[in-house]
């Protein structure tokens, strides 16, 4: 066999069967599960008759529609209770294990597969949720799928797929000062476009990439389906085999070598070909904001508001004006004169450990706007008690901010967190959508640090004129 | 799944690249735990105002739209979140086709799994149907799976390409469960063989 990529290697370990003219059989490593793309997929095994092939490999949590208020109130909303409860049913009559609301292991699906060690590299990972692609990180082939792939591993462990493409996105070069992995993966969305990535598996290469801890490669890897791809992966390295090691479900002992050894071979071989290069360089990158409805959307935080009449094209300029229309933004507007009314730092981009210290630094010693209400969202329950060991929730509390329990929370508008009609957020999240935080609210898309700074000075302002 | 072959209907033209799955069914209506129900919430933001009443001016509301049943529309459709209640909504409203220059792999892979079909055309092809649609009430199309072809009322055909599984399954109606379950020999023989370091969920981990 030739030159192959880490996507090729992980492909071609897990196809059960194949025959031409038909997708490939893959099996799945591991199977991740929340309440809201699930109900109807245990539905449809009861109606077949049909059971659990491995609820051994099948692990849920409850993430999407949660309060993050005190874990000691109830969940209030009838129809968000129905779901959790579906949930709890569906798992206890099926053997499958949940780390339920009161779970000290709770949180975002996509935080806590990483967390536990479960998400570890050469493995296919598939969860009924977009940012699947979140586990790529780890040099895992993780991809989103929907109710009905769900209820087709549940009852045969099994995707069909048909291979797509591979592309190639390297980035070399050193971050600059006040950029951080958000504004990486924003920048490489802004090059590629929301529908770059079609058809296409991403492999993230390059300096910048490698010199990326984990936490900030998960960042990357979950914007990933935001150009339009299903899965993006970072080969394992050190990096890779330092974050897993004595992780709760991670092999230990033989079992730890001998996986080890395996891993060292999935790097991508020298002279592997992909279907398709990007390239990029690190320095061009600045701390971005979205102005617009998409993630593609973006300018560098000392830009201005662009001008639909510089696009010849009718359609993009139509597309423009829209997006403008509904962001109520004038054309020319400098971003820093963007007033916000809420912040939001949380969900499954940017909630981990380094995102709450990275924003903290910028917290410290000051006050939130009064103008602006400003909350916290860690991304599980494990990531919440770390930053208040490290007194994170006392700097963020102290400042004005609230500190919540884990969960998607204001990313999605599922849970009684939403902006009003007319809101506009500056939001750690991965979505800029219309209504996406909310119906009528406004989505303006940043790094962690930058929502910490728009919260005090309650409009964006450039980072690196703060020096922390 | 039905079976899809043939289908002959009026095209709703909407008009716009990038359609993600938020806006064809918003969060607040994927609380629910049924398959069903989700075509009145179809487009919800666009389709109804504040007050939930319709909104005269979106593509749905209009009288010469109103029994559509093949959506035109722009550019990498279905982007976003992998809400399968995306394809439902689309279906349950009365949808049998959806023509678009290209479409999110996650929604066309959730539309091919319940029978609705989803039809890429070149960008400037798809433009003149928007703009035919939008000039002239009543303008349709059969598409035909078998032959895998697009033809309007002037005669004008246009062929399209469709992968030959997926092909076979819509035309069939085919369980993909079903068929992957034939293959339980090879399953389990896979697992047997399975790398012991590879995780299970069982017990508190360490």
């Amino acid at each position: 066999m030739g030159a192959r990529t880490l996507v090729d290697k992980i492909w071609d370990a897990h196809v059960v069967w194949r025959r031409d003219g038909e997708p490939d059989l893959l099996y799945v490593d591991l199977h991740l599960v929340h309440e809201v793309t699930s109900p109807q997929a245990f539905e449809g095994l009861r109606l077949h008759g049909r059971r659990v092939r491995r609820p051994d490999l099948t692990f849920a949590t409850v993430d999407h529609n949660v309060p993050t208020w005190s874990r000691s109130l109830p969940v209030t909303d009838p129809v968000s209770k129905t779901q959790i409860d579906a949930l709890e049913r569906n798992c206890r009559e099926s053997g499958i294990r949940l780390e339920g609301l009161l779970s000290q292991r709770q949180g975002i699906v996509h935080i806590i597969g990483p967390e536990l060690g479960l998400t570890l590299p050469g493995l296919l990972v598939v969860c009924g949720d977009s940012h699947t692609a979140t586990h790529g990180a780890l040099g895992a082939l993780a991809f989103g799928i929907g109710t009905t792939e769900v209820e087709h591993v549940l009852a045969t462990q099994i995707l069909p797929q048909r291979r797509p493409k591979t592309m190639e996105i390297r980035v070399e070069g050193a971050l600059p000062l006040g950029t951080t992995p958000k504004d990486l993966i924003l920048g490489i969305i802004r090059r590629i476009g929301v529908g770059g990535g079609i058809g296409h598996i991403v492999e993230y290469t390059g300096s910048t990439i490698r010199g990326l801890s984990m936490d900030g490669r998960l960042t990357v890897c979950n914007m990933t389906i935001e150009g339009g791809a299903r899965a993006g992966l970072i080969s394992p390295d050190e990096t890779t085999f330092a974050y897993i090691e004595g992780r709760p479900f991670a092999p230990r002992g033989e079992e730890w070598e001998r996986a080890l050894a395996y891993w060292r071979t999935l790097p991508t071989d020298a002279g592997a070909a992909y279907d398709r290069r990007v390239e990029l360089d690190a320095s061009t990158l600045e701390p971005f904001v979205t102005w617009g409805t998409n993630p593609s959307q973006s300018e560098p935080v000392t830009g201005r508001v662009p001008d639909p009449a510089s696009h010849a094209d009718p359609q993009a300029r139509a597309a423009l004006e829209r997006a403008l229309a509904y962001m109520a933004l004038r054309p020319g507007t400098p971003i820093q004169e963007i007033a916000i009314d809420r912040v939001f730092i949380g969900s499954c981009t940017n909630s981990r450990l380094e995102d709450l210290r990275a924003a903290a630094r910028v917290v410290a010693g000051r006050k939130v706007s009064p103008k602006v209400r400003a909350m916290v969202v860690p991304g599980s329950q494990q990531v919440k008690m770390a930053a208040e060991r490290e007194g994170l929730d006392r700097i963020f509390v102290g400042a004005g901010f609230e500190w919540r329990e884990a969960g998607c929370s204001m990313c999605l508008g599922m849970n009684p967190d939403i902006l009003g009609p007319g809101e506009r957020s500056a939001s750690t999240s991965n979505r800029n959508f219309e209504g996406r935080q909310g119906p009528g609210g406004r989505t303006h898309l940043v790094s962690p640090p930058m929502a910490a700074a728009a919260a005090i000075a309650g409009h964006f302002v450039d980072i690196r004129e703060w020096r922390v | 799944m039905t079976p899809f072959k043939t289908h002959t209907g009026v095209i709703v033209p909407f008009d716009r690249p990038d359609v993600d799955t938020d806006t064809i069914t918003p969060a607040q209506f994927l609380k629910r735990i049924a398959r069903t129900g989700y075509g009145d919430v179809l487009f919800y933001s666009l389709r109804y105002g504040p007050d939930g009443t319709p909104n005269p001016e979106f593509i749905l509301n209009k009288p010469a739209y109103r029994d559509g049943t093949v959506l035109v529309t722009g550019r990498n459709f279905g982007c976003g979140s992998s809400r399968e209640h995306a394809a439902w909504a689309l279906q349950e409203y009365g949808f049998s086709v959806i023509i678009a220059p290209s479409f999110a792999d996650i929604f066309a892979n959730n539309a091919a799994q319940i029978g609705l079909l989803t039809v890429a055309l070149p960008e400037a092809r798809v433009r003149q149907m928007l703009d035919m649609a939008a000039a002239r009430e009543g303008y349709q199309v059969t598409v035909d799976l078998e032959n895998q072809t697009v033809t309007d009322a002037l005669g004008h055909r246009d062929t399209f390409e469709v992968d030959v599984f997926k092909k076979y399954c819509l035309l069939n109606g085919l369980d993909a469960i079903g068929l992957t379950l034939r293959h339980e020999t090879e399953i389990a023989r896979f697992e047997a063989a399975r790398a012991s370091w590879m995780p299970r969920v069982i017990g508190e981990g360490q």
